[in-house]
């Protein structure tokens, strides 16, 4: 038998792609974040809270991913937010190509922030890259405290994590320490936030982060 | 479900690279992966096995060595494999620690059939 020797990242075609989109993200001054958590931990709330605080200081963009349906990107369309929807029809996660076809019809030269909401799931979309600056991870206290342990690889490539859901906290077992400590467990130097998106509790603190970067752009 | 598109990821690599080999048989594809992608064996090689039906690579096998996932401490330097749970130097107990291994998905070796086993 012969051998050939390979060694070929198999994501590599994704990377290629993701790095356009970096460029052009980086050409247009956006400050991009991969949103991402499991279904109905509030990613959208968030955009919609976000929204509502910010429109008024900068221009947003969202791009939304759903297995079905383009809900999310209506519920963004009634705020008058450019938004295009990717819906993957079954696929699990956001691929670098998708962002760079949605980012046909949707014009982000004059945008400040673009999120990209991704398919709620803590497994899958963790290891692709669509060519953002930041990963940013929600995660719901009704989900448990447990879940950075569970899902290892979700936080350690986050930047940032937004616990939602906090107005929730009198009625669960769930503890914001155990939950932090087990998220620095796996990832020293995430950045945490604190919301409720139904009490718009911690959402200023948010936005300021987001603010924050822009400049840096 | 994400597996099948890896799959269908690493039968392109293949195609690419032995295509001046176009008369030989593929035998075996060798592919890393790291304990922390997320990726499930089983489904990948069930996807390959179903991908490659009526391909050129119908009949190959895709071998699979799974990469511990181990850090190396920046305040002592010693590595460690961790268990995913804890990213946390064994011997020093830093947590400024980078990951070294882990996180690979690549094709490494392709086998294919010699020359004078070409019918
Ligand atoms: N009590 C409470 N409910 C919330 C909060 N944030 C979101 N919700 C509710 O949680 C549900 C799911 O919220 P979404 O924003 O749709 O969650 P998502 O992560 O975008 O969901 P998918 O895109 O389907 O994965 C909705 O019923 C929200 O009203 C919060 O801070 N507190
Ligand atoms: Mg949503
Ligand atoms: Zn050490």
């Amino acid at each position: 038998m012969s051998v050939i020797t390979v060694e070929r990242k198999v994501l590599a075609k994704n990377d290629v792609i993701a790095n356009e989109n970096r460029s052009a993200f980086k050409r247009n001054k956006n400050f991009v974040i991969n949103l991402l958590s499991s279904p109905g931990s509030g990613k959208t709330s968030l955009v919609e809270k976000t929204i509502e605080v910010c429109k008024n200081k900068l221009k947003i963009a969202v791009i939304e991913g759903d297995v079905q349906t383009d809900l999310d990107a209506q519920r963004i369309d009634k705020l008058g937010v450019p938004v295009a929807q990717i819906v993957t029809n079954g696929g699990c996660h956001l691929e670098a190509n998708l962002v760079k076809d949605a980012l046909n019809s949707l014009n982000t030269n004059d945008v400040d922030f673009l999120v990209i909401e991704n398919v709620g799931n803590l497994v899958c979309p963790a290891g692709y890259d669509l060519g953002e600056d930041f990963k940013v991870v929600v995660l719901s206290v009704t989900e448990g405290d447990d879940k950075p342990l569970k899902y290892p690889a979700m936080f350690r490539n986050a930047s940032v994590l937004v616990i939602n859901k906090i107005d929730l906290l009198p009625y669960l077992k769930c503890s914001i320490d155990e939950l932090k400590k087990n998220a620095l467990s796996i990832n020293p130097s995430l950045k945490i936030f604190e919301t409720s998106c139904t009490t718009g509790k911690g959402v200023d603190s948010w936005c300021s982060w987001i603010q924050s970067n822009l400049q840096s752009k | 479900m994400h597996e099948l598109g890896i799959a269908q990821n690493i039968i392109e690599i293949v195609q690419d690279q032995t295509k001046n080999y176009s008369n030989r048989k593929i035998k075996n594809v060798f592919v890393k992966v790291g304990k922390l992608t997320n990726v499930l064996n089983d489904s990948l090689v069930f996807g390959y096995d179903a991908l490659i039906m009526g391909t050129n690579l119908e009949g190959s096998k895709l071998s699979i060595e799974t990469v511990p996932a181990k850090i190396r401490c920046e305040s002592c330097g010693s590595e460690s494999v961790i268990d995913g749970l804890t990213f946390c130097c064994d011997q020093c107990k830093s947590t400024s620690v980078k990951l070294v291994n882990g996180m690979e998905l690549t094709v490494f070796e392709i086998e294919i059939e010699d020359l004078s086993e070409v019918t």
